[in-house]
C-alpha cells in the first residue's frame, strides 16, 4: 500500500499498518531495562525512571532486578576491570532481544578515568552497544534521548533480511565470551569481533 | 421454549476466561517456536543470575530435619504472642481466664519436653 492511499484512508478514518510495524511499535514501548548501576550515572538513570523525568511514558519503568527478564542494559557508570567480566555476564544471561545503553564518558570510553590502569576503557569493547550517550555524568535528558534513539532504531528495523531483529537471526551471537582477569589486564583486551575502533584520520 | 440449563452460562464463560488466559500464552509460544530459534549457553543456562560465576546446582540437598527447628521455633513464636497481652491484662483476669492459660502453656511446654527429650535441643 503506498503512502498516499493510506494518507487518504486516514482522513476517512481508517487506519491501516503493517505487521511488522505493528510487532515493532510493541517492541519498542516494552523495553524493559535491566536494575543494574555502577557508578555515579546509576543516580542519573535512578532520576530518569522517577516522577520528574519518568522514563514510564516510554514503556520502560518496568527495571527488572534480574537479567532473564531484562531487554535493556543500561551500562551506567564505570566499568572497572574487576567488574567487566560481570557486566558481560550479564548481558550475556539476558534474553534476545537485548539492547545497550552505554551511559556516561567512563561507559563509553573510560572517561576521566581512561589514563588509568584499572578501568576499561569502553564497554563496546565486549558487548554490542546499541546507543552511546557522552556525559559526565549525562543528565536525564540525555538517557531520554538515548531511550527514543534506541526506540527508533527498533522501530527502523525490519523482521527479514539481514538487518533483522537479533531475536529472529539464529547467527547472531546470544552469549559473548567473557574475559578473564590475567597478570596484567583482562584476557582477551577487547572482543574483536564487536570492537570496531574509530580509525583517526589526521588532517594536514 | 426448549429446556435451558443456567449451569451452561457459567460453562461458556468458563472456556472463553480459560481461552482469554491461556491464548496469548499460546500465542507467544507459537511465536518463538515458529520464528526466534533458541539460543542456549553455559552463561545463559547457569544457576545463578547475579554476573558471578555459578557454582554448583540449584537442586542441592535440604536437611530436612529443619522441621524440627521450625516447629520450636513454633513453639515460642506463639508462647511470647500470647503471653505479652496475658501478662499486661494479669491483674484483672478471673480465675477462669488464667486456668486456661495455664493449660495453654501447659501444651506447648509439654511439646518443649517432648523435643527436648527426642535430643533436638542439642546441636549436631
Amino acid at each position: 500500500m503506498d503512502e498516499g492511499l493510506r494518507n487518504e484512508l486516514s482522513k476517512q478514518g481508517i487506519f491501516t499498518t503493517k505487521l511488522a510495524d505493528l510487532y515493532n511499535w510493541g517492541r519498542k514501548n516494552s523495553v524493559w531495562p535491566l536494575q543494574f548501576g555502577l557508578a555515579c550515572c546509576a543516580i542519573e538513570m535512578i532520576a530518569t525512571s522517577m516522577a520528574r523525568y519518568d522514563l514510564a511514558r516510554f514503556g520502560a519503568e518496568v527495571f527488572r532486578p534480574s537479567p532473564r527478564q531484562a531487554d535493556l542494559m543500561i551500562v551506567a557508570g564505570t566499568v572497572t576491570k574487576k567488574m567487566a567480566p560481570q557486566v558481560v555476564r550479564l548481558f550475556n544471561q539476558m534474553p534476545e532481544p537485548k539492547y545497550v545503553i552505554a551511559m556516561g564518558a567512563c561507559a563509553i570510553s573510560g572517561g576521566p578515568f581512561k589514563q588509568g590502569y584499572n578501568v576499561l576503557k569502553g564497554i563496546d569493547r565486549y558487548i554490542p552497544v546499541d546507543v552511546h550517550i557522552p556525559g559526565c555524568p549525562p543528565r536525564p535528558e540525555a538517557l531520554l534521548h538515548a531511550f527514543m534513539t534506541l526506540q527508533a532504531k527498533i522501530d527502523a528495523q525490519s523482521l527479514t533480511g539481514p538487518d533483522r531483529p537479533r531475536h529472529l537471526n539464529a547467527d547472531a551471537p546470544s552469549e559473548f565470551p567473557v574475559p578473564q582477569f590475567g597478570a596484567h589486564d583482562l584476557e582477551p583486551p577487547n572482543n574483536p569481533e564487536v570492537w570496531h575502533p574509530p580509525t583517526i584520520v589526521r588532517q594536514g | 421454549m426448549t429446556e435451558y440449563n443456567p449451569y451452561l452460562l457459567i460453562a461458556v464463560f468458563l472456556l472463553a476466561a480459560a481461552g482469554f488466559a491461556v491464548s496469548p500464552l499460546l500465542l507467544a509460544y507459537l511465536w518463538a517456536k515458529l520464528f526466534s530459534p533458541k539460543k542456549p549457553g553455559p552463561d545463559k543456562n547457569a544457576v545463578y543470575e547475579c554476573g558471578l560465576q555459578s557454582k554448583g546446582d540449584a537442586w542441592v540437598q535440604f536437611r530436612s530435619e529443619y522441621y524440627l527447628y521450625g516447629i520450636i521455633f513454633l513453639i515460642f513464636d506463639v508462647e511470647t504472642i500470647f503471653l505479652l497481652p496475658f501478662a499486661v491484662a494479669f491483674t484483672s483476669l478471673p480465675v477462669g481466664a488464667f486456668i486456661a492459660m495455664m493449660v495453654f502453656l501447659l501444651l506447648l511446654v509439654e511439646g518443649l519436653v517432648w523435643a527436648w527429650r527426642k535430643g533436638i535441643l542439642t546441636w549436631q
